[in-house]
């Protein structure tokens, strides 16, 4: 195997895609100076009965399983030794980032008092989930910046060395970063899936679990390598560049264990707690669990056993697509519709204002990676040329 | 699964012997004191008229902002209203179904909502930064000064009472019912609805007092009540207590169990954090597992590639 060589990606910057990019961008930067001057009430449908939407329950909640793919793929390949991965580590390291940053946006921006979002680092209240969600999230994100601070020194490292010190204790103890963000990022990741037992009567039962952290945690996992894979394809479409197949074939072969865990242990909760009947009942939240189920890990998990799907790039497109999917539909299940106050007087659906914020962290998330591969040496260069 | 349960179970016990121990040893305790669990307002819902003289006080105490319609204007029983940031207490009318025998008519029964200062507050578990304390007189007491505007309170409380200030652009605040906090630090102090009821509905004083007293009630007219004291067990237990003529499930309170909602949440957070006992567990399994993994791979082939590049 040739030697992994990453490079800046210099290629014709502004294009059409781009343009609607910066567009939808700018649409949700409207809406968050619209939050910040005239408070959360006139961008949101927020109510007392229904305080967190999609800033939470998609944004956050999604956003956040989404992002650790990168953590774990950069653990398979320097912790644990698979440096044949290690072509995807670093651009699944800028999503993970990215996401991460604008997750902590999204957060900061639904704070009330966002001026005291930094209270957590020292009112500490450990019985509380959400407190231990916000450390591990902080140690997460920290970690994320320091372990891109060597592909920073690489880059510019001869012009400010400064650069080059802080990248140093990184490249010397890689193994204990990764194990710290490792550790933190299944601590959050669950966490996320305790948030909501705080409220038993109001989480709909189908998702009222005390395995309820087990799956979030399970179903992060699971989404790992297949999030790598969905943006290593959607990169390299859009690059017009090829990517390495057989990598993405071993992670989607990779990924088929999880998701037989994470269906496994799910349908294992339903059928334990008497209401796998209750799926078919045709019920709204019946059928929201169905969709989760089927599509997120059932066809999935059948796509991948076939060798035309894990050998393909477009197969095995489609049954990561599949999976990324399924966990944002369980996230939104649990966070909202799944959550229904038993007194509440009003319903939730998200705002024009809400929806244009969340795709314009989708669309921010999107530029700053084009602008990463194009700064920092991210990308494998043995693909940037016509012949490969 | 079964575990978990099991645990719930433990706790539901614990909590419920040391709610049966405290209340046994106040008894004795002088007033001043009040034992652990502080004062409690016990609402006799045979006895309210719904003239709405308590949220009328409450009102003014808390400096609320007006309502559009006047507090003598009864027609806002029309439909069920929930807590605002203008109003940290309401009176609803529920027809729980008994008949009046010589008009025919259902019979309403008038509900006064408020914070019901949970014994073991869910939404001083949920906060993160601790801005939501209990008071040892009882009231649950928000801290402006440290929330974050998170509003997991909200999310966690099982009453559905925090309401949030969702107008303002600058420092927001969860609103709801203090139990006249200010008031009771003064000698005597009893909350404003309390105070302002002209029917004697709202009885306030120790909660062990307070307990005993609407035992004594259901026992020494037992057709006039349900045999049950809202508050007396639920969510763990409350400082405002309720006994009724119909049963609470139909006058709109939630059938919540004996233990605090927050006692599963505790429960997982105590016994994965509480001495960082499985993230190091789980460090030091991914650190042995990397060792073998590493071992394994430098045994199969010669080391060509020492450390990081």
């Amino acid at each position: 195997m040739e030697r992994y060589k990453p490079a800046p990606f210099e290629r014709g910057f502004w294009t059409p895609g781009i343009l609607v990019l910066f567009a939808v961008f700018f649409t949700g930067l409207f809406f968050v100076v619209a939050r910040f001057v005239y408070g959360l009430g006139y961008v949101t449908n927020l109510s007392n009965s229904y305080p967190w939407g999609i800033w939470v329950g998609l944004d956050v909640a999604a956003g956040v399983a989404l992002a650790a793919g990168g953590f774990f793929i950069a653990a398979l390949a320097h912790l644990f030794g698979q440096r044949f991965y290690e072509p995807v580590v670093r651009p699944s390291l800028l999503t993970a980032l990215l996401g991460y940053s604008f997750e902590t946006l999204g957060t900061i921006m639904d704070l009330g008092r966002w001026q005291s979002a930094w209270h957590p680092i020292v009112f500490h209240q450990p019985e509380s989930v959400l407190f231990n969600i916000g450390i591990c999230t902080l140690m997460n994100i920290m970690i994320l910046y320091l372990l891109f601070m060597p592909i920073v020194a690489e880059r510019f490292g001869e012009r400010i060395s400064f650069l080059k010190i802080l990248a140093w204790p990184v490249e010397k103890m890689l193994w204990l970063f990764l194990l710290i963000g490792l550790v933190t990022s299944f601590s959050h990741q669950a966490g996320l899936g305790s948030i909501l037992l705080i409220a038993p009567t109001k989480l709909h039962q189908l998702w009222f679990t005390p395995l309820l952290p087990v799956l979030f945690l399970l179903s992060a996992i699971m989404v790992g390598f297949p999030m790598v894979v969905f943006e290593t394809v959607i990169a390299a479409n859009t690059f017009r560049r090829d990517s390495d197949i057989e990598i993405l074939s071993s992670l989607g072969k990779l990924t088929i264990i999880p998701v037989a865990i994470y269906l496994g242990v799910k349908i294992w909760d339903l059928a334990n707690r008497e209401l796998l009947i209750q799926l078919l009942n045709g019920s709204g939240v019946s059928n929201a669990m169905l969709v989760e189920i089927i599509i997120g890990s059932f066809f999935p998990l059948v796509l991948l056993f076939f060798p035309q799907v894990h050998n393909n790039r477009k197969g095995l497109f489609i049954a990561s697509t599949m999976i990324v999917l399924g966990v944002v539909i369980n996230r939104v299940n649990v966070f909202l519709i799944g959550f229904t106050p038993p007194q509440a007087t009003v319903t939730y659906f998200p705002s024009i204002g809400e929806v244009a914020v969340t795709a314009g962290f989708i669309a921010g998330i999107m530029l700053f990676y084009r602008l990463g591969v194009a700064w920092f040496p991210l990308l494998e260069s043995r693909y940037y040329g016509e012949e490969s | 699964m079964v575990f978990s349960r099991r645990q719930l179970l433990k706790a539901t016990c614990v909590l419920g012997a040391s709610t049966v121990i405290g209340n046994s040893s106040q008894a004795n305790e002088s007033q001043a004191t009040n034992g652990q669990l502080g004062y409690a307002c016990l609402v006799d819902l045979t006895v309210c008229i719904g003239c709405r003289k308590c949220e009328k006080a409450c009102a003014e105490e808390n400096k609320l902002p007006k309502p559009d319609t006047p507090y003598e204007d009864l027609t806002v029983f029309q439909e069920n209203r929930p807590l605002d940031i203008s109003s940290f207490t309401v009176i609803n009318r529920f027809y729980p179904g008994r008949i009046d025998r010589q008009t025919g008519q259902p019979i309403p029964v008038f509900v006064k909502k408020q914070c019901m200062h949970c014994l073991d507050p869910v939404c001083v578990s949920a906060c993160p930064v601790g801005a939501m304390t209990k008071k040892s007189n009882g009231a649950v007491h928000y801290n402006e000064d440290l929330c974050i505007g998170c509003r997991y309170c909200m999310i966690a409380c099982p009453f559905e009472v925090p309401a949030y200030e969702y107008h303002l652009a600058m420092d927001p605040r969860v609103r709801k019912c203090t139990l006249c906090y200010s008031r009771l630090l003064k000698d005597g102090g009893t909350p404003a609805c309390a105070a302002a009821c002209p029917v004697e509905a709202i009885t306030f004083g120790p909660r062990c007092q307070m307990c005993a007293l609407a035992k004594e009630k259901i026992a020494s007219q037992p057709a006039r009540y349900v045999n049950h004291i809202y508050g007396e067990q639920e969510a763990g237990g409350t400082s405002w207590l309720y006994i009724a003529a119909d049963p609470f499930a139909k006058m709109g309170f939630p059938t919540l169990d004996t233990y605090s909602p927050a006692a599963l949440t505790r429960m997982i957070q105590t016994s994965l954090y509480e001495n960082l006992q499985v993230p190091l567990l789980v460090s030091g399994a991914f650190l042995a597992m990397a060792g073998i993994i590493q071992g394994v791979k430098k045994t199969k082939k010669k080391p060509e590639n020492e450390g990081e590049e």
